[in-house]
């Protein structure tokens, strides 16, 4: 029952990560593309959160809040690049 | 047990979520409307993932951490997604042809890129389309 339910949430993040994927392929503009990998890293910043409780291993929430840092300062320097650059 | 049920319950929202966030980066029409789906969903369901997992250890510095991730995705995915969208805007994204209003229509200075209240001269305006009749879904 457990491991049901453990297998639809793993598909449902991927099912999520294949979506993400699929706009940073053809997002027809470069906004569109970084909304994709900003998307992309919230969802891994998922994944490894479920890895950590799915093998009870705590120390995986530390990548986590990396995770979570490297994004936003990814985003925010994409956005000054795409501001310059007009 | 009714903790490991709660646990559940909380990481599947999150991932139901997260999910929707996917689905709708996919299939909305327009750059604008693919942002507010991705950054609000995105981010409650991080949040709901990472409650159940602060739930699931039981542990003061876990608890600490899961709560300071969730403040930080909650303070810095709203001026992420606001700096994307204004990049985007003076980009000249095309907004959906089904869009009624752009209140931000000629308030754009194009020379220093300032926000003002009065309508902008026409010399200095920022070009936006607003419609894209070819926009693929």
């Amino acid at each position: 029952m457990n491991e049901v339910l453990w297998n639809i949430l793993l598909a449902l993040l991927s099912a999520g990560l294949v979506f993400a994927f699929t706009r940073l392929a053809r997002g027809p503009h470069l906004p569109d593309r970084v909304i994709a990998l900003d998307l992309i890293s919230i969802l891994a910043m998922g994944f490894i959160v479920a890895y950590a409780v799915r093998f009870d291993q705590p120390v995986f929430l530390d990548v986590a809040i990396i995770l979570a840092i490297i994004s936003f300062l990814g985003t925010v320097a994409f956005a000054y690049y795409l501001e310059r650059r007009i | 047990m009714l903790r490991e049920i709660l646990v559940m319950v909380l990481m599947i929202s999150g991932a139901l979520f997260m999910f929707l966030a996917g689905v709708g980066l996919l299939r909305m029409p327009d750059l604008f409307l693919r942002m507010s789906s991705t950054s609000k969903a995105g981010t409650l369901g991080a949040g709901l993932i990472l409650l159940g997992a602060a739930i699931h250890f039981d542990n003061f510095g876990i608890y600490t951490r899961a709560i300071a991730i969730i403040v930080f995705l909650m303070l810095t995915a709203p001026v992420a997604a606001h700096m994307i969208g204004r990049a985007a805007y003076f980009d000249g994204v095309p907004l959906w042809k089904g869009t009624v209003q752009d209140d931000l229509r000629g308030h754009y200075r194009a020379s220093t890129h300032a926000l003002e209240r009065t309508i902008v001269p026409e010399s200095d305006v920022l070009t936006t389309e607003t419609l894209g009749e070819d926009f693929d879904y």
